[in-house]
């Protein structure tokens, strides 16, 4: 247990160095703007409090906006994100359920779960973020062709890590 | 019982989201309005010093580029002397009423739909809010948060930031923005539509808004030029190349609080 709180707290300090001082750097193009940093809500444990879920959630985001000069924006997508988490996996997982010892992940769920969970979460935290952070419809078209963009590059770099990092991790 | 307990929990996870949500909304909207003052001041020293040991680093990537700079500036302001010096009958006036205090970038963006630009000087150096930030190049952004040792800027990539700018052969007032698009070209508004701005023409700042002094480059008007309605719209090409800010200058108004306590006494007649 304690080394489960552990992981998490690494992984959250990790994904938060990543995002503000590495992928906050890189410019693509204007409209790809991948934030990875979402990875640690995704692979939260399942038996994570709702409460805990939320405010961990809540502060992540609050990390990477004070760094960012946004704040407020990403807090308030990546808590709509934990948000609807819950739901997604009783969607996807349905009457089957959750076994204890199950983790989020590829390795214990299988890949097209995986691929569906991140996708629907991904593309929820990135439409609020997005839209937020214009306020306005009259650029909606733009703003949309930036979301979806921006889901393809997390959900791509969600996978790398997944497959390079975790995998393995959970092996042990 | 055991329900209850089941449906007081999801309420408890229910409430708490839309607590959360409620916290994270107030804090944007009092930080987009900028005349407010922030309650969570992202100018402060914990991410400032952190972005400055940082940005220590990765200057030496962008040395080659920083000296380029800094030379043509140098070679710019040589040539401005000698015309100074020739002209001494009061034909060139320089203008007095700013000061130019010099900054580094400590971080900066310019993917983002709304950008912003840190620098490493704050009140004790002399900067208040809503000054300008200037490139060697050309305009950089507007200060709006404050502490101690630095400060931030919305850069000239915001869709809060409009600068009142001139086009230079005509002389036409205009309204620079940027419609979140393309880091290298804005969009020059409220044009007249029987001005007929030529790609190439020099976009500068018009000084009346006491934030940047007169005619600092804003960029050139670009290829496309769209009409229609009672206002044409152009597009400008950035003087200031947004990916590669290191060395600013944050334009100080010596007079502003003369300005505008002749505008109060206006206003209160």
């Amino acid at each position: 247990m304690n080394n489960l709180v552990n992981r998490n707290i690494v992984r959250f300090i990790l994904l938060l160095l990543i995002q503000v001082f590495v992928l906050n750097n890189i410019r693509i193009n204007g409209y790809i703007n991948p934030h990875l940093y979402v990875l640690f809500v995704l692979l939260l444990p399942f038996e994570t409090p709702g409460w805990l879920l939320l405010i961990s959630s809540f502060f992540l985001g609050l990390s990477i906006d004070i760094f960012a000069h946004t704040p407020g924006l990403n807090a308030a997508a990546t808590v709509f994100m934990a948000f609807g988490r819950q739901g997604v996996i009783m969607l996807l997982s349905g009457a089957k359920g959750i076994e204890p010892g199950m983790k989020p992940g590829v390795k214990s769920m299988g890949f097209r779960w995986f691929f569906l969970y991140s996708l629907i979460l991904i593309l929820l935290h990135h439409l609020l973020l997005f839209y937020i952070e214009i306020f306005r419809f009259n650029e909606f078209f733009q703003t949309l062709y930036r979301v979806l963009l921006s889901t393809l590059a997390t959900l791509v770099l969600v996978f790398l890590v997944e497959y390079l990092f975790i995998k393995k991790e959970s092996k042990e | 019982m055991k329900y209850l307990f089941l449906f007081l929990k999801k309420q408890i996870f229910f409430f708490l989201f839309i607590f959360l949500e409620l916290i994270a909304i107030l804090l944007l909207v009092n930080h987009n309005s900028y005349h407010k003052t922030n309650i969570i001041n992202t100018a402060n020293g914990f991410t400032g010093s952190i972005n400055s040991t940082f940005s220590s680093v990765s200057d030496y990537f962008f040395l080659t580029e920083a000296n380029r700079q800094l030379s043509l500036e140098n070679a710019a302001l040589r040539n401005m002397g000698t015309l100074v010096s020739v002209s001494n009958d009061s034909l060139i006036s320089i203008d007095t009423s700013y000061m130019f205090i010099p900054a580094k970038v400590v971080s900066n963006t310019s993917r983002r739909r709304n950008n912003y630009i840190m620098i490493n000087k704050g009140r004790h150096q002399g900067i208040e809010k809503e000054m300008g930030l200037i490139s060697p190049s050309g305009v950089a952004g507007i200060i709006v948060g404050v502490t101690n040792n630095y400060a931030t800027a919305i850069s000239m990539l915001h869709k809060n930031t409009r600068i009142s700018a001139r086009i230079k052969n005509s002389g036409q007032m205009v309204t620079v923005i940027w419609d979140g698009k393309d880091y290298r070209k804005g969009l020059v508004e409220d044009i007249p539509t029987h001005i007929v701005p030529e790609p190439g023409d020099s976009v500068i700042t018009s000084g009346y808004s006491f934030v940047f002094p007169e005619n600092i480059l804003l960029g050139v008007i670009g290829e496309k030029v769209i009409s229609g309605g009672t206002l044409n719209k152009a597009e400008l090409i950035f003087a200031t190349d947004f990916n590669n800010l290191s060395y600013v200058y944050v334009t100080k108004n010596i007079l502003s609080e003369e300005v505008d306590s002749l505008e109060m006494t206006l206003i209160n007649e």
